[in-house]
């Protein structure tokens, strides 16, 4: 399929290979085409008509993201009759879109604002919306004004292409058309996972995070409070981003001079949390293993799921709960380092962990909900207070009058702020299996991964699904029972990836021993918190940033962080033991196919 | 012109000779005399049927699909109910001849969800025509094989669009889709399929038993043969026509006893108005669109009224999906009714046929392309009787 066809674009001459959009084709030919239904990561849906350009021979315009060349053509994009369209459509819209610029948080980051910019747009054409027709929908995660709802329906492309979880829909016609849940029921009470895809591809503020930014900032101020953030390794890979650094740019360091400003207490680095989980999770896949292996217990099940990512363990209750026992134990890293906090730390600082307020940086939207599940307080108090996304904390260090790029460079605290390169790769999708890998493998052989430079290049990159073998000889004495076995591992992100290896283990045509799914696409980095906009190629380049940083650190291996095992030594005894068994493992809830509960 | 009743399809036909005649042609030469009759799609936008036979017969596939659009919802039009009431089997028989033309062994009636009253006849016809082998396996003792379901539409107009008819019928929601591909290569389960209106398939049996030269004596040369037409309005004999297409709206009016009309909706909702100084004009492919419906307004008739109920039924209607469809119209009703209230000045009267422009511009599919031709036409024809109340 490498035919060649000749397009003429304005006065510009190219050829294009056959199937190439009109769109794709203006790109090539430098040309810039607005587009606001459109979004890199979806299917295309030409219904915003803000691209049409005049193709020689047709009729009516054409939209230029969903016309697919198959002949020689003459395109225009920019005639008296293109920008009339153009023009009149996007005034259309305008007028239909309630909203205050300066009462929105994606005021600066929204692509009506933007083109209504463009096009020096300074008037309504039509009467506008004066009032608000619609209630704003709030969950703990997610916030839908539909007042703001242009109708371009990316995010219902996000929900049901993309993620397929399909809680967002089409209801009605014409102009009542409205972006509905299932019954029109709250976004809480659906099978809304929280992944909050729609909000990174929404391009107006009709769906956002629900910002706790007040809340906390009363916590700083309060001088009786002991405020802790811990963070994780994607926002700092990406709210760069939000301050002027290319995609790309890693700003950790930076960063924890600027939380230390903003008034935290500590800062912590959620990596060390991540070698905990490794530590616990990967105990528990020896385990299984073994239980199944040997012991033959049927009641034990493999393949075992890694239950990192809020979004897709609150996916797997809804849409596989009978796969629940498949699905590891352990909590996040978020929550497992809330529980040590307030336990743990609190007593070995000496403060009241009823005083101590817990904050989890993260590039999820999920974890808003994970902190606020009624089992997440084992450690008697709530373990993680806030969950915040990489873009609110870039509001608040904003409002705090702070230039990240002028930061020094500063360490995290100490104890509880030491991270493996295992624990920063859980950012990536593939990091986690990686790093229970490079641990595993070692802790059963005493030698370490037989890959170079510590890389395990067959679970890396952004494939939606891949798997990799690891056969395991002459191990330690403890491990003989896994002699010759060759350990089978798949990984998965995007929740529609997850359900393509769901629906082939259940038909029987797939056996592994251990399975890494991230709800997101791309993994935590390419989360619903990460700042907007987002495209294969910023994932690329986050992926990049996280890799490269795991490769300057000296520690690359969760089970040799010493702060760890001086964790196990003075607090926790052994990974599985009694007080890991009470603070950082957790069981699940069987959920509905359509609702939160029930059906 | 004189009062010719039984023309084409209210002529003779002897149920079966079509079908029989074309499996003794083959494939090749019922789609080579259905193109060379000229035939053009009756549902309103007049793709020649032999040509979307041809697409498609060409296409290289394990199933292909023919669908009959029965999904008859454009305000004013009732001429395909009739046909499928008191000619279903001709109906039958024109769908299997173009099944047997593309090689489709499965056909749909895609029936408006308000015609369900007519699912048990249908279904009837279905079963008669099967036990006279001229549907199911080995039609005719032949190869050929061809069944005919009944598919029910829920009430939306915008389903009488191919694609979104064809999304409906996958199980989605009825809105239309990108072109290209066409369904003459992506159609019903993603394969290729035709989709006919009513009354086009049911020319096909005559075309195929007496030719197409038979067939282009009716009509003018670039719309040829006849067309049913749903007259309604104030005229003395409202119902059903087979008409020559390239009648003049006067010559039409005489026949349905509509003298002295004020205007005339040519085409339905999403047709023309026609006001007396163009009576002379001719409806047919080349002039006046021949979508069906003719309604006829007469001297009490207040037209903004008339305009008013178009465009609310566009509003309701739109899928909601493009911009220019769903906002546009919504925006032409606001100022129809700006207009009643005096509000609208003639500045912003020109801002909305401006949008008009850009909604046959740059809308996505036919509705939102056709929707303002009736505030258009009506706003030049009556300007002054709608601005001046």
């Amino acid at each position: 399929m490498s035919e060649k066809i000749p397009v003429q674009i304005d006065d510009i001459t190219c050829e294009v290979e056959r199937g190439t959009t009109i769109l794709q084709a203006c790109k090539c030919a430098g040309l810039r085409v607005p587009t606001l239904c459109h979004h890199p990561d979806l299917e295309v849906a030409g219904i915003c008509r803000i691209c049409v350009v005049e193709v020689e021979g047709m009729s009516g315009l054409q939209a230029a993201c969903a016309y697919p060349i198959r002949q020689p053509i003459k395109v225009r994009t920019n005639s008296p009759r293109v920008r009339r369209a153009r023009r009149v459509n996007l005034d259309l819209i305008l007028s239909e879109h309630y909203g205050d610029c300066y009462t929105c948080v994606r005021n600066g980051t929204c692509e009506l604002q933007e083109l209504a910019r463009e096009y020096g747009v300074d008037r309504y054409r039509y009467p506008s919306t004066t009032t608000p027709k619609f209630k704003i929908d709030r969950s703990t995660a997610i916030v839908r004004d539909q007042n703001k709802c242009i109708s371009c329906k990316r995010c219902i492309r996000t929900c049901i292409d993309l993620q397929q979880v399909s809680a967002l829909e089409t209801a009605n016609r014409g102009h009542n058309v409205l972006i509905q849940t299932a019954f029109d029921k709250p976004i809480s009470d659906v099978v809304c996972i929280n992944c909050g895809q729609c909000i990174n591809r929404c391009p107006t503020g009709a769906l956002r995070s629900n910002m706790p930014n007040e809340l906390l900032w009363h916590a700083i101020d309060d001088p009786e409070k002991h405020v802790i953030i811990q963070t994780a390794p994607s926002p700092r890979a990406a709210i760069g981003e939000e301050f002027g650094y290319e995609p790309g740019t890693s700003v950790t360091k930076k960063l924890n001079a600027a939380l230390r400003r903003l008034g935290f207490d500590n800062v912590f680095d959620t990596n060390f949390a991540a070698d905990l989980t490794i530590m616990e999770e990967g105990t528990e896949l020896l385990t299984r293993l073994k239980k199944v292996l040997v012991d033959g217990d049927s009641s034990v099940k493999v393949p075992m799921f890694t239950s990192c990512s809020p979004g897709w363990v609150k996916y797997i209750e809804h849409y596989y709960p009978e796969y629940l026992d498949h699905l590891s134990s352990c909590k996040s890293p978020q929550q497992m380092f809330g529980a040590i906090l307030k336990t743990y730390y609190a007593k070995k600082v000496g403060i009241d962990p009823e005083k101590m307020v817990v904050v989890a940086l993260m590039p999820c939207v999920a974890k808003k909900f994970e902190c606020n599940r009624p089992e997440m307080s084992d450690s008697g108090h709530k373990d993680v207070d806030f969950g915040l996304t990489t873009r609110e904390m870039a509001v608040m260090i904003k409002e705090a009058g702070i230039h990240l790029k002028d930061m020094p460079d500063e360490d995290f605290d100490h104890p509880l702020g030491l991270g493996s390169g295992a624990g920063l790769i859980f950012g990536a999708t593939g990091g986690v299996m990686e790093a229970a890998i490079r641990s595993v493998y070692e802790i059963v052989t005493g030698r370490p991964v037989p890959f170079k430079g510590l890389d395990v290049m067959p679970v890396r990159g952004m494939e939606g699904i891949r798997d990799a073998t690891l056969t395991i000889e002459n191990p330690l004495p403890e491990y003989q029972w896994l002699d010759g076995v060759t350990l089978k591992v798949a990984v998965a992100h995007g929740t529609a990836n997850a359900r393509i290896l769901m629906e082939k283990l259940k038909a029987g045509k797939l056996a592994y021993h251990f399975i890494e799914v991230m709800a997101c696409p791309g993994g935590c980095l390419g989360g619903g918190g990460q700042p907007i906009p987002t495209s294969p190629e910023i994932r690329a380049a986050r992926a990049r940033a996280i890799y490269s940083e795991d490769h300057q650190l000296v520690l690359r291996k969760s089970h040799e962080n010493p702060e760890i095992n001086q964790l196990y030594a003075e607090f926790l005894g052994e990974p599985l033991g009694h007080l890991s068994h009470k603070l950082l493992h957790t069981h699940y809830t069987p959920r509905g196919r359509f609702f939160l509960e029930g059906l | 012109m004189k009062n010719e009743k039984k023309k084409i399809l209210f002529g003779e036909f002897v149920t079966g000779a079509g079908l029989v005649r074309a499996l003794e042609m083959g494939p090749g030469k019922v789609v080579a005399e259905v193109k060379a009759s000229n035939l053009k799609g009756r549902g309103g936008a007049g793709f020649p049927t032999g040509l979307k036979w041809e697409l498609t017969a060409k296409q290289e596939s394990d199933e292909k699909f023919i669908i009959c659009n029965a999904d008859e919802g454009e305000p004013g039009t009732f001429k395909d109910r009739l046909l499928l009431m008191e000619q279903a089997e001709k109906v039958l028989e024109g769908m299997a001849i173009a099944g047997f033309a593309i090689g489709a062994r499965q056909g749909f009636i895609y029936l408006r969800g308000e015609y369900v009253y007519l699912k048990k006849s249908l279904e009837d016809a279905i079963a008669s025509m099967i036990n006279r082998r001229f549907l199911g396996q080995n039609i005719n003792k032949t190869d050929f094989s061809f069944e005919v379901e009944v598919r029910l539409g829920a009430g939306a107009y915008v389903c009488g669009e191919e694609f979104a008819l064809i999304s409906s019928m996958n199980g989605y929601r009825g809105e239309p889709r990108n072109k290209p591909p066409y369904p003459s290569e992506v159609g019903f389960r993603d394969k290729p399929t035709v989709v006919n209106n009513v009354e086009t398939l049911c020319y096909v049996p005559y075309i195929v038993t007496k030719g197409a030269e038979w067939f282009k004596e009716h009509g003018t040369q670039a719309s040829t043969g006849t067309k049913l037409f749903s007259v309604s309005g104030d005229v003395k004999h409202p119902g059903v026509y087979e008409l020559e297409l390239g009648i003049t709206v006067n010559q039409l009016l005489a026949e349905v006893g509509g003298e002295g009309a004020k205007s005339v909706q040519v085409g339905g909702a999403s047709g023309l108005n026609v006001a007396e100084k163009d009576f002379d004009k001719s409806i047919c492919f080349e002039g006046l669109p021949p979508g069906g419906s003719i309604m006829v307004f007469n001297h009490q008739r207040d037209m903004l009224h008339v305009l008013k109920n178009f465009m609310e039924f566009f509003v309701e209607e739109s899928c909601g999906q493009c911009t220019p469809c769903r906002e546009g119209n919504y925006r032409l009703l606001e100022g129809v009714r700006m207009l009643e209230k005096g509000e609208c000045s003639v500045r912003y009267l020109k801002e909305l046929e401006a949008l008009c422009d850009v909604m046959k511009d740059s809308s996505k599919c036919g509705l939102g392309q056709t929707a303002p031709n009736a505030f258009l036409s009506i706003v030049e024809n009556f300007k002054t009787e709608i601005l001046y109340r």
